[in-house]
């Protein structure tokens, strides 16, 4: 029993932690800076626990698994939220939205997330799922007196328990028809001829699908990105996405692994649709954040692209996706922290207008990201890119990879606007001076990663594969 | 030898731009930085001199070759040259301090990261001629899209907004269905180093649609009809520099393509498809050379004509004869040399009156008789006068197609023809007649460094023009082996098929 406590540490870790920051955050007056300091600590050891964490282990009658595919998964959640909350203090701030609830909250998704990616029981999994939706509610409305984020906070919480409900019904059908809620067992279980839990499985696709916003589940996403704070709107864009594609990529792996057929055109659907219409609404966005969210919509059409294969190659090239994708937004969320104009944050595209002259760096990190969100090389968004189509060529599937490829055309297009935008048409007013280290020390990570990917394409994609691949 | 001598002229470039980047300060001035750019570039030209002097010509593979693990177990960073490739490394490196020159005249606003851009721009060019390995050449094909983008943008006239995404939006489009060919051919052949897949030869039946995969890459690129209209749109809007990178370079990355990867790879489609093409290039040769004589704009009516001198090279290529090949391998130099020319031309004129429009000119000799000459040289050369460049290039084209197909040959001498009714009809509304505008009076007769930089060029193309012998002995082995192997490739897939 105490080893199972072991294999535990780093959950139970965040648990005490968030219970004692909580308590500080209580009892101090205005603690916020002391509990964002505590949360920097803690995620910082996290992430050491997690690199020493090695080896397969099922614990609590297998409901538990860590692995390392949880391992890598776990690793980029804390690498991306830190930066997230690292970049974004000075917006914090800046929005009087610093209550010391906001770190606290910030760590209950990532705990929510932790039980998710590691769960081997679909009430585990439930359980993690609806404990980090719990907390994005909240998050997304933190800003209390502004209309926008209380409503897009409610349109959120009405959507997601709808298809909380759906998944719920999904998991009830697939323990009814196979007797367990157990993973290994269902997948023992489960045969193509056992028609209702097919039909489980289509519920639950379709649970997760609204988790990751793909289409036709996606209707939440633009609003919730538009209405709520950027700060919590880079959180949205980038931490849930890699907990959704892990749990795809798990559900697939394991329960679903018998009926891959079944799932497979569902997800190819969900993908087609996702990436088709990722590029084609946000042609006409005025707002950053909007076309963002439709950017982000396409790209995990690319990630599910990737998951529809089947294969493990599959699997490894949609982690490495979503992992790309996470930098590439993370540098535009930098960006867009610095759109600051006499002391007011804009969200308007047209207020990048011709600010190359004025602020270089700013406008040269804009070009890489958005070029590397394109997909052109030899920046890092091409190599995810490349190695997704590389395995949905493998597994013959060529229509997908063509409209694939055809959709990253069009949505050059969107992207292309803003660099028109910022590079080519006359300055109206230039943003005011960003003295602070922490945005600019992001975007320069950011744009680093994306310009040296190519040097050394495979180191990640190797350890990810492995990781999959047990 | 153990330097890797293609990687530093490839990175040279880089390097130099990345010294301009983290240079940038506001003290110093924007003349420190094109001597940075232009010292970086010139040093690059002597490499590639001496490159071309210690090339091998009698090899017959690839010579230089540099591998290096790249992403494991799939794909190395491979680099390597051979007859064919150096001599587009030669123009690559000659024309970009060409470029840079250019820009002290024409370039006003951002000097120092037009600077940049041209010389990331030389990176990727010269990585496309140089790569071994499809996915680093199409790494390399792809990523010239982005300075390209800019320079039109940024840099170019009214129209550049449109004209800068036409050139993006058709180019990607085009290339997109390259990736997925190259990523089959991995999945067929186990690889995407060149060398091997030329050893594995890729089955007949996969033959087809990969081969009109990478044609529609190349097509773009060439351009050839009835893809060719984002070209005198990018032309127009263009800044000098840019238009001349692009007429002189980036087009001649897909006539290489084409020499070294669709006919090397695929024989049996590209032997089928040869009606397709000869019909596409004749179409290009006359409808684009008539459209050139209605153009009233003198950068559009180069742009027009370098399609139909394109039209040239791909019937040279398809006529897989040693004189056809070599036409247009010749054709293609020549071409990058001319039109060079005939764009910086117009840009000695644009820089001092600001227009364009053939009619707003009339009687230059009067007042520019320098230019007038140059310019003359250019115009001769353009129409393929015997002593020129351009001469022997289509002289040999014409050979090769007159050995494969009478009609077509006809048909495309005919390009003659009318590139001489354009060509000298141009040349007669701009430099003779009557001063008819007051504007263009006042104007001054080319300096130095413009008269520099075109008598070079103008030296280059009769140089050639009388003694073809170093180009055309550098590319003999190489074109010797490439349509034996062609050859040999179309007999081995008969007798599998049978």
């Amino acid at each position: 029993m105490i080893e199972n406590f072991q294999i535990l540490y780093p959950e139970i870790f965040l648990s005490l932690s968030i219970l004692i920051i909580l308590m500080v955050g209580v009892f101090i007056k205005k603690s916020y800076n002391l509990v964002t300091n505590l949360t920097f600590l803690i995620l910082l050891i996290l992430i050491a626990i997690l690199f020493n964490e090695k080896g397969n282990t099922l614990i609590f009658s297998d409901v538990f698994i860590r692995d390392s595919f949880s391992n890598i998964i776990k690793i980029l959640i804390l690498i991306s939220s830190l930066l997230i909350l690292y970049s974004s203090q000075i917006f914090i701030k800046e929005n009087n939205i610093n209550k010391f609830e906001y770190p606290i909250i910030f760590l209950i998704a990532i705990l929510g997330m932790f039980f998710m990616v590691s769960a081997n029981d679909l009430i585990l999994f439930y359980l993690g799922l609806e404990l980090q939706s719990l907390a994005l509610y909240i998050l997304t409305a933190i800003d209390r007196d502004n209309l926008r984020a209380t409503e897009s906070g409610i349109k959120f919480f009405i959507l997601s328990a709808l298809s909380s409900g759906l998944l719920l019904y999904g998991c009830s059908l697939l323990y009814g028809f196979t007797g367990s809620t157990n993973f290994e067992i269902i997948n023992n279980e489960l045969t193509s001829e056992n028609i209702g839990a097919v039909f489980a499985m289509v519920f639950i696709l379709v649970g997760l699908a609204f988790k990751v916003s793909a289409v036709p589940f996606h209707m939440w996403t633009p609003d919730v990105f538009e209405g709520s704070p950027s700060s919590i709107t880079s959180f949205f864009a980038i931490v849930p996405k890699i907990a959704g594609i892990a749990v795809f990529i798990r559900f697939m792996q394991v329960p679903f692994e018998n009926i891959l057929i079944e799932w497979q055109s569902i997800v190819i659907f969900l993908s087609i649709a996702s990436m088709i219409l990722g590029a084609v609404a946000a042609i006409g966005q005025k707002n950053i954040k909007r076309l963002i969210a439709y950017s982000s919509i396409g790209h995990i059409g690319y990630a599910l692209a990737g998951i529809a294969t089947g294969t493990l190659s599959g699997y490894s090239s949609s982690i490495l996706y979503i992992a790309i994708y996470a930098v590439m937004n993370l540098g535009i969320f930098g960006c867009i922290f610095l759109m600051k104009k006499d002391g007011k944050y804009t969200e308007e595209i047209n207020d990048l207008s011709g600010i190359s002259t004025k602020h270089p760096l700013i406008s040269i990190s804009f070009l890489i990201i958005l070029f590397s969100l394109a997909g052109i090389p030899p920046l890092g968004g091409f190599f995810a890119k490349f190695y997704v189509f590389m395995s949905v060529v493998e597994s013959e599937m060529y229509t997908l990879a063509i409209i694939g490829l055809l959709t990253t055309v069009i949505s050059a297009f969107y992207y292309l606007k803003i660099i028109k935008i910022i590079y080519f048409d006359e300055i109206v007013k230039p943003f005011d001076e960003n003295k602070n280290f922490s945005i600019s020390g992001t975007i320069f990570i950011s744009c680093i990663f994306l310009i040296t990917f190519f040097l050394y394409p495979s180191i990640f994609n190797d350890l990810i594969l492995t990781a999959v691949s047990k | 030898m153990n330097f890797p001598i293609l990687s530093s002229i490839i990175f040279l470039p880089f390097l130099g731009a990345l010294f301009i980047f983290l240079s940038q300060s506001k003290t110093s001035s924007n003349k420190s930085a094109i001597y940075v750019s232009l010292f970086t570039s010139i040093a690059n030209f002597l490499l590639s001199i001496f490159l071309w002097y210690s090339f091998d010509r009698n090899f017959t593979g690839f010579q230089f070759v540099e591998e290096k693990n790249w992403i494991s177990g799939l794909i190395k960073f491979k680099l390597g040259i051979d007859g064919i490739s150096i001599l587009f490394i030669v123009l690559t490196t000659f024309i970009a301090p060409i470029c840079i020159l250019s820009c002290v005249n024409s370039v006003k606003s951002r000097v120092k990261e037009f600077l940049i851009t041209i010389l990331v721009l030389q990176t990727f060019m010269l990585g496309v001629f140089c790569s071994l390995d499809l996915v680093i050449f199409y790494l390399f094909f792809e990523a010239g899209l982005i300075p390209m983008f800019l320079i039109i943008g940024i840099w170019g006239g009214p129209r550049r907004v449109y004209s800068a995404y036409k050139f993006f939006l058709y180019t990607l489009l085009g290339s997109v269905l390259m990736l997925i060919a190259i990523i089959a051919i991995y999945w067929i052949s186990g690889t995407t180093d060149l060398v091997q897949i030329l050893e594995f030869k890729i089955p007949k039946e996969y033959q087809y649609l990969l081969w009109l995969a990478f044609f529609s890459s190349f097509a773009v690129k060439l351009p050839m009809w009835p893809v060719h209209t984002w070209l005198p749109d990018a032309h127009v809007e263009a800044p000098t520099a840019g238009s001349v990178i692009l007429a002189s370079i980036l087009l001649k990355m897909a006539g290489y393509g084409f020499l070294r990867f669709s006919v090397g790879m695929f024989p049996v489609a590209s032997e089928y498809f040869t009606p397709l093409v000869y019909t596409l290039s004749t179409i290009a040769i006359i409808y684009t050379s008539l459209v050139a004589l209605m153009q009233e704009d003198m950068k559009k009516l180069i742009a027009y004509s370098s399609v139909a001198h394109m039209g040239y090279v791909t019937l040279g290529i398809f006529t897989f004869t040693k004189q056809g090949i070599e036409g247009s391998i010749y054709q293609m130099i020549s071409h990058g040399l001319i039109s060079a020319a005939l764009f910086l031309s117009v840009g000695v004129l644009y820089d001092r009156t600001h227009s364009r429009l053939i009619n707003s000119y009339g009687g230059i000799v009067n007042i520019l008789p320098k230019f007038s000459l140059i310019f003359m040289i250019f115009t001769l050369s353009a129409l393929g006068i015997p002593g020129t460049s351009g001469f022997v290039g289509e002289f040999l084209v014409l050979l090769g197609i007159f050995q494969k197909n009478y009609f077509v040959a006809i048909l495309a001498s005919l390009g003659v023809i009318l590139a001489a009714a354009y060509m000298l009809w141009l040349y007669k509304r701009v430099i003779f007649g009557k001063l008819n505008n007051d504007n263009i009076k006042k104007i001054k007769d080319i300096n130095l460094s413009e008269g520099l930089v075109l008598s070079l060029l103008a030296i280059a193309t009769i140089v050639f023009g009388f003694y073809p012998e170093p180009i055309l002995d550098t590319i003999s082995v190489s074109s010797d082996y490439l349509i034996e192997n062609y050859k040999k490739d179309l007999i081995y897939h008969l007798m599998v098929n049978k």
